[in-house]
């Protein structure tokens, strides 16, 4: 019949999960995604975490596959190989009278079933976290709430799901969809595929998608969240992910250690209209420093090493939607996943996976390929398997990232291995080369004279970002060659 | 576990130049560790002339200028190690550094001169707000790209921030046939030399803004455009001064930020102003026996200096590696009590002043921003210290005064100072011992006294 059973349309965390999850099926499935890696829209800018639970509304599609994420983590990211901690959570309370919001969120937490939540009071949080505010009055904290690499889940299932067989086609920008008799056909700016079953996972652009094939429509806003990241020597500011009471438009500005040691503060929440609108505002990065502030004391802006924002795909009705239109069945809409989306990602791929499974009456394989082994990090190693590994493989005795103690070890695996960086951006995402203080200013052309000669390409080709990210646009003096 | 005497931690002029003084000073047992390919730091990739008027009296490039002391270093047989990254170095001189063909592996030093030299301060140190494109470098990584690589970054450049090495590359990016259009500086005063504004900007008719800012960058792929905005005093943009301006490339240039991580891991004190460590007339950090230099120490803005600088703590690490062999010597031989009390009375002699006195401090007041060293032992001074400063503003016609606790012992005038260039006074050995009970010394930048 087609050449695909199922295509699923962006390769963010949320496609990568689904793909993942399906691979465990007999069925033939691409993924689409328009830019020239994993994890370039929404899953790469966010604030990292893996939520505890207890926002959402009881028994909303957000409660349940949140909690249901943040319980599969652990396993998820044994199996997977990328970096999670749980690090735990607090929510401040600064006023008394703001009290019953709290006991609300604890509630709710209990109801939606987060494990293990305790209101605190002011001592004991300050016990805990010497560095927050002495406005607080109470907190709520959720040992469960964790930090997580988003660009090593993203990248983890991708790469697990391509080990079971799932195609990806990058640089593939789908431009519209007809129903078809049975299944449907997508037209890209590549070429036009035909698959039985479309999955949605667009993020911002999932409601341009919906759209096509429905008459039921749904509407997405970008959501901005600007952030500021402090270098590693302010990672332990604080030691747990600070949140305050939730506001109208979200959670607020957190604070937040990452998974690599770094600092983390954001987001905004502004909407706007431009789906490709990720750019900074000075009054938002401001918004970022002066509400961190108040929350946490004596935070050391100085050493913030980059700013960034992204987009929340936030739907009017502020829920997951997760199922098939009624006027366009076999096409499975993953839209709307905003916060907690990356938590939820693995939930959300189980989901996908089963609503797919008893529509196409899929049977499982039985060589699924359960794990993958992520970029060997050298710094996991003893000085004595590290020796020997630099024995055998030089390459791994090399720094190109100083800040960041990258090898080009590393950084080979990171271009050669399946679905492998082509960019300076990917091989950052993959291994942290060019995340660090100095932001690449050292490695960047070193990093570039890799990907060259690895990926056969010449200094010109080598992108930030995919095409028209180009780095170097000629050699000296050409202007006067051809004067 | 390998063991040297001295051990140098970067290869780049200041590296060098402790070697080279640390040999003429006598020690045998010296290493450099330097993580590049070859050894002569960032002076590698700064191939316009201008460097060594002070040491040499001629005008060399960079490359020339570090290839006088590689050959020196080479002409001494002094040992060192490329390619090769120190990881860690321990509170007790244990370097940990790692290489292709070593792998990881462990140094013990009697004495480190930390000499890492800095890093360009980043976009995101700024929070420059805007998109995140390609066509954003860092003056010295676009430096890199164009001289020691061939490559042309971008044809239509903004350059953001007046420092030195933003001067010179927009020189070199004119040469090499990009368009220039404009260099903005956030300061009301450039932050570079006078010499690089008018043989880099005004030569080539490039305009230089002062009190500006980049407000946005615009670009999703590849950069398109900036918009300047003027700015207050206190640095915020004034809305209605917006301006934009196309182009495919942004140089920053915007500071240096010594590269201190090695040194906080061991242990060394830092000063919040110069990100450097904290440093005794000896250029020696607080802990004994490691000594810093360079631009790991503070910024500088001649290599020259660094040179002179370097030379000092090569020189000083030397003597330090030799007294510790003396006191070695002495504590093998007192064995018994009797010999100790012979061992006090021996060192009671030449040496005993220098742990004995306390150290005066140099405190930055006024109009000085920081001061290196930051505190002197008068008796294990030279007779001559230079203590270099930088000033906080443009200062016209004022004077730089040095006040002996509450007396004014210097009171020199000049006709400029300006932070861009670092200014030095001198100290004598000499003036220190007339103030035995001298407690500090406060550096003044202060206006046309009505007195003079």
């Amino acid at each position: 019949m087609f050449e695909y059973d199922v295509i699923i349309i962006g390769a963010g965390v949320s496609g990568a999960a689904i793909a993942r999850e399906l691979s465990r099926y007999q069925t033939r499935i691409c993924v689409l995604e328009k830019e020239e890696d994993v994890c370039c829209g929404t899953s790469k800018a966010n604030s990292a975490i893996i939520h505890a639970g207890y926002d959402a509304v009881t028994g909303s599609l957000k409660a349940k596959l949140n909690v249901r994420g943040n319980e599969m983590m652990e396993q998820l990211a044994k199996d997977l190989d990328f970096p999670f901690q749980r690090n735990g959570s607090l929510v401040l309370c600064l006023n008394e009278s703001d009290m019953p919001n709290l006991q609300m969120l604890f509630e709710r937490g209990i109801a939606n079933g987060v494990k293990g939540l305790q209101i605190l009071d002011r001592e004991e949080v300050l016990k805990m976290e010497p560095n927050l505010t002495n406005q607080v009055y109470a907190a709520l904290y959720a040992p469960t709430g964790g930090i997580v690499c988003p660009f090593g889940m993203n990248i983890a299932f991708a790469e697990n799901a391509y080990a079971n067989g799932v195609e990806f086609k990058f640089n593939t920008e789908v431009q519209a969809i007809r129903k078809l008799e049975e299944g449907f056909e997508l037209q890209t700016d590549t070429g036009t595929f035909r698959s039985g079953y479309v999955v949605n996972a667009a993020g911002v652009y999932a409601d341009r998608f919906h759209n096509m094939v429905s008459e039921k429509k749904i509407h997405i806003i970008p959501r901005r969240g600007s952030y500021c990241l402090l270098d590693k020597s302010a990672g332990k500011h604080v030691s747990r992910t600070i949140f305050a009471l939730p506001g109208k438009l979200g959670k607020g500005i957190l604070i937040t250690p990452t998974i690599h040691g770094n600092l983390l503060m954001g987001p905004t929440a502004t909407d706007i209209t431009d789906k490709e609108g990720t750019n900074t505002t000075g009054k938002e990065l401001d918004q970022v420093i002066s509400n961190a502030g108040r929350l946490v004391n004596n935070i050391p802006f100085r050493q913030v090493i980059t700013s960034f924002s992204g987009l929340r795909a936030h739907e009017d009705g502020a829920e997951f939607i997760i199922e098939e239109p009624e006027d366009a069945k076999g096409f499975v809409d993953c839209a709307g996943i905003e916060s907690p989306g990356l938590t939820s990602a693995p939930a959300i791929g189980e989901m996908v996976a089963q609503i797919l499974k008893e529509k196409m009456e899929l049977k499982e394989k039985d060589n699924f390929i359960v794990t993958r082994k992520g970029i060997l990090d050298p710094k996991s190693l003893t000085k004595e398997e590290r020796n020997e590994l630099i024995r055998e493989n030089p390459a791994y005795g090399n720094i190109i990232c100083r800040c960041e103690m990258i090898t080009e070890g590393e950084i080979i695996d990171a271009i050669r291995r399946p679905l492998g960086a082509r960019s300076l951006d990917g091989v950052k995402r993959r291994t942290r080369a060019g995340m660090g203080r100095c932001q690449s200013g050292f490695c960047s052309p070193r990093t570039m004279e890799i990907l060259a000669r690895e990926c056969h390409l010449s200094m010109y080709e080598i992108t930030k970002s995919g095409s028209g990210s180009e780095i170097v646009v000629g050699r000296n003096k050409d202007d006067w060659e051809t004067v | 576990m390998k063991s040297y005497d001295i051990l140098i931690i970067g290869g780049g002029p200041a590296g060098l130049s402790a070697a080279v003084s640390a040999r003429e000073n006598g020690i045998e047992r010296i290493l450099i560790l330097e993580r590049d390919k070859e050894l002569g730091g960032i002076l590698n990739q700064c191939i316009h002339n201008g460097f060594g008027l002070h040491t040499f009296h001629e005008e060399l490039t960079g490359p020339e200028y570090a290839g006088r002391f590689i050959d020196r270093v080479k002409e001494l047989d002094i040992e060192y190690k490329l390619n090769t990254m120190v990881m860690e170095i321990s509170g007790d001189k244990v370097v940990t550094a790692m290489n292709r063909t070593e792998g990881v592996f462990e140094i013990q030093a009697k004495a480190i001169i930390l000499a890492m030299g800095c890093r360009e301060r980043s976009r995101g140190a700024l929070n420059i707000p805007g998109y995140r494109p390609a066509g954003i470098f860092s003056a010295g990584t676009a430096q890199r790209l164009v001289n020691m690589e061939g490559y042309l970054p971008g044809r239509e450049v903004v350059i953001l921030g007046s420092g030195d090495i933003g001067l010179i590359m927009a020189r070199r990016m004119t040469l090499e046939g990009a368009k220039v259009k404009v260099v903005a500086e956030l300061m009301p005063y450039s932050g570079g030399l006078k010499r690089n504004i008018v043989q880099c900007l005004d030569d080539y008719g490039i305009p230089l803004k002062l009190s500006h800012t980049v407000v946005d960058i615009k670009g999703k792929q590849r950069i398109e455009g900036v918009t300047l905005a003027e700015v207050d005093g206190k640095g915020k943009p004034i809305p209605g001064t917006e301006e934009f301006y196309s182009c495919d490339t942004l140089l920053l240039s915007v500071g240096l930020i010594p590269e201190n991580e090695l040194s906080g891991g061991m242990g060394v004190e830092m000063n919040l102003i110069t990100s450097g460590p904290n440093v005794n007339e000896s250029l020696e950090t607080n802990i004994s026996g490691v000594f810093a230099c360079g631009n790991v120490l503070h910024v500088h803005d001649l290599v020259d200096y660094v040179s002179e600088e370097a030379s000092a703590a090569g020189k000083h690490a030397a003597i330090y590696v030799k007294e510790g062999l003396r006191s070695e010597e002495i504590s093998v031989f007192a064995a018994t009590q009797e010999e100790i009390r012979i061992s006090a009375a021996v060192q009671e002699a030449p040496a005993a002043p220098a742990a004995v006195q306390e150290s005066i401090r140099i405190a930055a007041a006024e109009g000085v921003r920081y001061t290196v060293p930051c505190k002197i032992n008068p008796a294990r001074m030279d007779e001559m210290l230079k203590v270099r400063f930088r000033v906080d503003r443009v200062y016209k016609n004022s004077y730089v005064s040095a006040y002996f606790d509450e007396e004014r012992v210097i009171h020199r005038k000049k006709q400029i100072f300006a932070p861009g260039e670092m200014e030095e006074i001198l100290l004598t050995k000499e003036q220190l011992l007339q103030f035995p009970e001298l407690k500090t010394i406060t550096l003044k930048i202060e206006p046309q006294c009505e007195k003079d």
